[in-house]
């Protein structure tokens, strides 16, 4: 073999093990519920193979799964707005703050590193009956008996917004700290207040970091699980929480792999299209 | 004008991420004997209780042991998929690059259920290997992003001079390019380690009966309302995974510093 040879085949001997990972714990998985969606759930015993269309049609007729697939979009959407209106101002801040912009970032940085599910089940505490919020309404006198303001879609959204956040920041960060400053500057000397500057230099050249936050925070709440178990009440089921009832709780197997699939095509579609026009350098920036 | 509002709104924005983990930890020291506002006084009763429950202190090992071997592979693989990808041109890297990222791209309620399906479907039911299997693939494409934006800043000059003054392809690595590679390696490693130890979606579908993790531990008692207990037990955990790294830091800092003259 040649040096040339030997030299072309090194990147894939490091590749191999990674990608022969990915390719059989996801890849290969994911064709095999497409494969399995189709098979039939049986009273007793392993599940029927064959191709069978019922677990589509009842995933994708039954009004239960679409309501809640799509106050499951509802919520993602919501959360994802929330987070940008919170969000920008916040990164904006720390990229044209003076100095202290790494502490910032590490203090934003900071809740990432704490575990899920403590942050999610810290808003009991602060929300619960005999949480801060009533401990101090009471307190006060504005109220005699604690009010239940937990369990509810609001929330979900607010436990979601909450863990989502830094994504969102760091996403508009990087991008509004790869603009040249000197663009704004040009902006003003020509004539454009600061208003004006900002919407139509700095703006338009951080959406890319916008887009990025906000494709992260839509995926990442429709497919959330834990936050409507913790912080909705029985009615606040998002779409995750049905295919673990299909999946652990009812056994269906191959219904509960039409649901995955379902959720994973829509929110694919919308990674599609990001990818289509913004690509995948720019989520991989925010997440580096 | 606009500037101020910006930094007050900006820390409202902080206290918003900070001010219910202060709650947490507020909480855990209160002597009241239903852990609730108003608070009583301080004591540290429910840390007392924390170390002495069994179920905690075995999810804290079943933790701490998965996030071990959850972190040595998932860095292996993933430093040597980076050196790949950081260091030669290849064809077709972009889709390679996607590929894998792709288990961050795929809902983990999905990636939960497919893996679980496919190995069930190889006689591997829910086990510590699927538990573990889950953990890897999950973390992988963090460790890899991680990694890679680290492997950009280190100079191949070094390596080059290593070798033109004679030193083997292998000398090189060992002594060159991994003491380089060390704080990559060590984030790759760290990162790994503390999105499995966090983790509860994939842990739900993957554990076995009988298995707790420290999430899927405080998911399950969090089933009887909220306790002075879990609060106490998410100090330790704040403690653990934010002062830790921290001194950490600040150590290899100290460190390098010395070192350095």
């Amino acid at each position: 073999m040649s040096i040339e040879q030997r030299e072309a085949r090194q990147p894939w001997i490091l590749l191999a093990p990674a990608l022969t990972a990915i390719v059989m714990l996801l890849i290969v998985p994911l064709v095999f519920i497409v494969v399995y969606s189709f098979w039939l759930k049986s009273a007793a015993g392993a599940d029927t193979p064959g191709f069978f269309l019922d677990n589509w049609q009842e995933a994708l007729t039954d009004p239960f799964y679409r309501d809640i697939l799509l106050n499951t979009l509802k919520i993602a959407a919501i959360t994802t707005l929330v987070c940008a209106l919170l969000g920008y101002p916040a990164a904006f801040f720390i990229a044209r703050s003076q100095g202290n912009k790494v502490v910032l970032l590490v203090l934003l940085m900071l809740p990432f590193w704490i575990s899920y599910i403590i942050r999610t089940m810290s808003w009991i505490n602060i929300l619960g009956v005999s949480g801060a919020l009533n401990s101090a309404m009471i307190w006060l006198g504005i109220i005699n008996e604690p009010i239940q303001m937990l369990y509810n879609e609001t929330t979900v959204i607010l436990g979601l917004v909450h863990f989502l956040l830094p994504f969102m920041v760091l996403n508009i960060f990087v991008s509004l700290d790869g603009i040249d400053t000197n663009l704004e500057d040009a902006a003003s000397s020509l004539g454009a207040t600061r208003w004006q500057g900002f919407l139509q230099v700095t703006l338009p050249l951080s959406l890319p970091g916008l887009a990025a936050g906000g494709l992260l925070c839509f995926v990442l709440s429709a497919g959330t699980y834990i936050t409507p178990v913790i912080l909705g009440g029985p009615r606040d089921a998002m779409f995750a929480n049905l295919v673990y009832e299909a999946i652990i709780r009812q056994l269906n197997w191959p219904l509960g792999s039409a649901l995955s699939l379902l959720l994973l095509v829509v929110l694919g579609v919308l990674v599609i299209i990001y990818n289509r026009y913004l690509g995948m350098a720019q989520l991989a920036k925010g997440l580096g | 004008m606009g500037w101020r509002l910006i930094r007050v709104y900006t820390i409202l924005v902080y206290l918003f991420m900070f001010l219910p983990i202060a709650v947490v930890v507020l909480l855990s020291f209160n002597a009241n004997q239903f852990g609730s506002f108003p608070m009583t006084g301080l004591s540290t009763r429910w840390f007392e209780v924390l170390w002495n429950n069994d179920a905690i202190m075995r999810a804290f090992r079943t933790s701490i042991v998965l996030g071990l071997m959850t972190a040595v592979i998932s860095t292996v693989l993933g430093v040597l998929a980076s050196l790949a990808l950081v260091r030669y041109q290849i064809p077709s890297r972009n889709m390679i690059t996607t590929l894998l990222i792709a288990p961050i791209l795929v809902p983990e309620v999905v990636l939960a259920v497919a893996l679980l399906l496919f190995l069930n479907f190889l006689d591997i039911g829910k086990s510590f290997t699927l538990l573990l299997a889950g953990h890897v693939i999950f973390t992988l494409p963090f460790v890899i992003l991680v990694v890679q934006a680290r492997l950009v800043s280190i100079r191949r000059d070094v390596e080059e001079a290593a070798l033109s003054l004679g030193a083997s392809p292998m000398q090189t690595f060992l002594k060159i390019t991994l003491p380089q590679l060390m704080p990559a390696v060590a984030a790759g490693g760290l990162f790994a380690f503390t999105i499995s130890f966090d983790d509860i979606t994939g842990t739900l579908f993957w554990k076995p009966g009988g298995i707790e993790t420290v999430p899927t531990q405080i998911f399950s008692m969090l089933r009887n309302s909220i306790s002075p207990e879990i609060n106490a037990l998410g100090t330790v955990i704040i403690v653990l995974t934010v002062g830790l790294p921290l001194i950490g830091a600040a150590l290899a800092r100290r460190l390098a510093t010395k070192s350095g003259g």
